[in-house]
């Protein structure tokens, strides 16, 4: 049986258990009626005419896990943001773990969407925002299908949240193969403040294949900062379907760390509903061995006076593949926009590849869009400056890749992220210095 | 100290130096002066180490070893330091990371344990004192935004950190307002010593009033054509370069 008709046969069983009265049941059945129609995306669209999926459909995946999952918070510890205190949202195989959670109803939600799906107090929340921002591609309908679990976080007007919220999603690799679909329902209420950090981790070299989608609403004047840390194992593949939604006069940022993993598909995709919106779209992605990172941006500019500003820097090692396809569209009416994407890539080694292509779509007249796309090797002048200093080779390399990626890392707002990231910059191109990198 | 003996390099096959001769010796100040293209800058980058340039005959010895194969960093381990004319700008990283990192990175060659911080630091403010650095200068991103001068300075505050034995000062001078000269070549003079020596590379006299030097040697064509004192250094911003062309014909 291929995966397509396991997957069809799995919503057949999960449809037992479903709401059968809810509108979101239609939702669901309307979701999969769309993924059987398209099936997987293959090679011969244009959105995925450089990333395959085909080797990761190959494995037998458990699309649910019965399994007793015990992780130990000693042993999962490094991969919070332990320095300082957040809220948590923990899922292992899918499932919630309240023991590594800390989730929040004093005048914010931060809690799970298997509960806002099923109690009558959040039905109006989720009527109104559940999959109202997500794409009917096939992969995020899948996704919708089957949706049962996730974070789901609303913010309410003026509440400026006094820490991080982190999302994390682990696989423990009890199932020799596991499929993972979380969802996530971010509301961002009016002039409203969050931070969000998102990780998935897998917890030993067994497959896992995760499609997310991640839903965000920035109501008017809301502040949403994102950040996905992308470092999992080699044997860990994403897919990342992200929604933002923004009204008039919201900042929305998101910066997408992609270090690790086997096969990681970022796609982003913001609107621009109102006037004087402010998206940020920045990247830093360090690969090596057979890693294959996509960037598949989209910047839907469609009110007037808004801003987009995208900046992606990519250092691929040895036969790794980094794919960035940013596409900005100004619709008619989004008079004064300004629109600036940049896309930079080292190749270190001869075998790597880069698949670079900005797409603009203009309508409006008066506007301002601007794109650089620059695909290069190191700066011998910079190296032989380094060198002449006593810095060895390696260290140089290293110092050069720091330099390049800094324009991304330096727009990090929360500091012990920041230093973490340093760390895993650090780490993935080999290195200790005499100071932090 | 420096012995260059009939020295050939240049890029993709083609020599620049066209049979250098040049011994510097240490407690000697030496310039190196000569038109546009006459390769100066070559020749400090092959003493440096600069990869892209081969040697196709003749040799460098530094104390009496070859280091014709040496690495770049391998030669700066030695004590050689090469001021840049065109400092590189490294975002993201201060001026403070990037001469701990320098130090240590040569202390770990030589086997050494690294400095102290505290003496690290110390130094820092010694040698930024010296040449009128203002300490948030050092904060900053190595090079990134600064003037030309600042640029300048930041080289011999490396220098200044780093204690050569044989600092090649390339067109150190250019970009520099008088103030700034006499600022960084204040440093310099202050950091000579009998057991260190200094090649400066400059197109004009300007500089060599306050780093005087024992020997001016005239670069023309990728040769030394004419060697003498401090003196020649007068006649020919006196009189420019055409008198020795004129001369060797």
């Amino acid at each position: 049986m291929s995966f397509k008709d396991k997957l069809l046969s799995s919503y057949i069983a999960l449809e037992d258990y479903l709401e059968f009265d809810s509108p979101l049941h239609d939702v669901r059945n309307n979701a999969i009626k769309i993924f059987e129609e398209k099936g997987f995306p293959t090679k011969k669209e244009e959105a995925w005419k450089y990333t395959s999926l085909n080797s990761l459909l190959k494995p037998d995946y458990s699309v649910y896990s019965n399994k007793e999952r015990n992780v130990e918070l000693k042993n999962v510890r490094k991969y919070f943001l332990h320095e300082i205190d957040t809220y948590k949202l923990v899922f292992v195989d899918g499932v919630y773990n309240s023991f590594l959670s800390e989730t929040t109803h004093d005048s914010l939600d931060v809690c799970l969407m298997s509960s806002a799906l099923n109690k009558s107090k959040y039905k109006p929340v989720i009527e109104a925002y559940f999959n109202k921002v997500a794409k009917s591609d096939s992969l995020t309908a899948l996704n919708t299908a089957f949706t049962k679990e996730g974070a789901y976080i609303h913010i309410p007007a003026h509440k400026e949240v006094e820490k991080p919220i982190e999302i994390i999603n682990f696989s423990t690799g009890n199932e020799a193969a596991m499929f993972l679909q979380p969802r996530n329902l971010i509301v961002v209420g009016e002039n409203a403040h969050v931070q969000i950090i998102e990780r998935h981790q897998s917890l030993s070299s067994n497959e896992v294949l995760t499609n997310s989608v991640t839903e965000i609403f920035a109501e008017k004047r809301a502040y949403v900062d994102y950040y996905k840390i992308q470092n999992d194992e080699a044997t860990a593949s994403l897919i990342d379907n992200t929604y933002i939604s923004q009204e008039r006069d919201t900042v929305c940022r998101v910066h997408t760390f992609a270090f690790g993993g086997n096969l990681v598909r970022n796609n982003l995709n913001f609107y621009q509903k109102g006037e004087h919106c402010d998206s940020t779209l920045k990247g830093i992605t360090i690969l090596e061995g057979k890693q294959h990172v996509d960037h598949n941006t989209l910047v839907h500019h469609i009110a007037p006076n808004c801003e987009s500003h995208q900046d992606y820097k990519g250092l691929f090692a040895e036969s790794s593949i980094g794919v960035f396809n940013g596409k900005i569209i100004v619709e008619k009416d989004a008079q004064k926009t300004d629109a600036f994407q940049q896309n930079n890539n080292i190749l270190i080694d001869d075998k790597a590849t880069i698949n670079a292509k900005p797409q603009l779509e203009i309508f409006a007249d008066d506007v301002k869009c601007s794109h650089g796309c620059t695909i290069g090797q190191f700066d011998e002048d910079a190296l032989f400056y380094l060198r002449s200093r006593g810095i060895g080779l390696k260290e140089s390399r290293a110092l050069l890749m720091y330099a390049f990626a800094n324009t991304v890392l330096e727009s990090v707002k929360i500091p012990e992220l920041k230093v973490r990231i340093n760390k895993l910059i650090a780490n993935k191109i080999g290195v200790s210095l005499g100071f932090e990198l | 100290m420096l012995k260059i003996k009939d020295l050939y390099a240049g890029l993709e096959g083609k020599d620049i130096l066209q049979g250098i001769n040049l011994e510097v010796k240490a407690g000697e100040v030496h310039a190196i002066m000569g038109p546009n293209g006459s390769g100066k800058s070559t020749l400090a980058s092959v003493v440096a180490g600069k990869e892209e340039y081969e040697v196709s005959r003749g040799y460098i010895t530094f104390e009496n070893q070859d280091i014709s194969e040496l690495d770049p960093e391998e030669r700066a381990h030695k004590g050689i330091f090469l001021s840049f004319q065109y400092p590189v700008e490294i975002p993201g990283v201060s001026v403070t990371n990037f001469i701990k990192t320098a130090i240590n990175e040569t202390r770990k060659a030589k086997g050494k344990e690294d400095m102290p911080a505290s003496e690290m630091l110390k130094m820092i403010k010694e040698k930024a004192d010296m040449l009128e650095i203002d300490r948030k200068f050092l904060s900053r991103s190595l090079n990134e935004g600064f003037s030309g001068g600042e640029k300048k300075r930041n080289e011999i505050f490396q220098m200044a950190m780093l204690e050569p034995k044989l600092a090649i000062l390339d067109e150190t001078d250019s970009g520099l307002d008088i103030d700034a000269l006499k600022v960084v070549a204040n440093g310099v003079n202050k950091l000579k010593s009998k057991d260190n020596a200094v090649l400066v590379i400059t197109h004009y006299q300007r500089l060599l009033d306050y780093i005087v030097p024992d020997f001016v040697h005239v670069l023309m064509n990728g040769k030394i054509v004419k060697s003498g004192t401090k003196e020649l250094a007068y006649e020919l911003e006196e009189k420019g370069y055409d008198w020795i062309k004129e001369e060797l014909v």
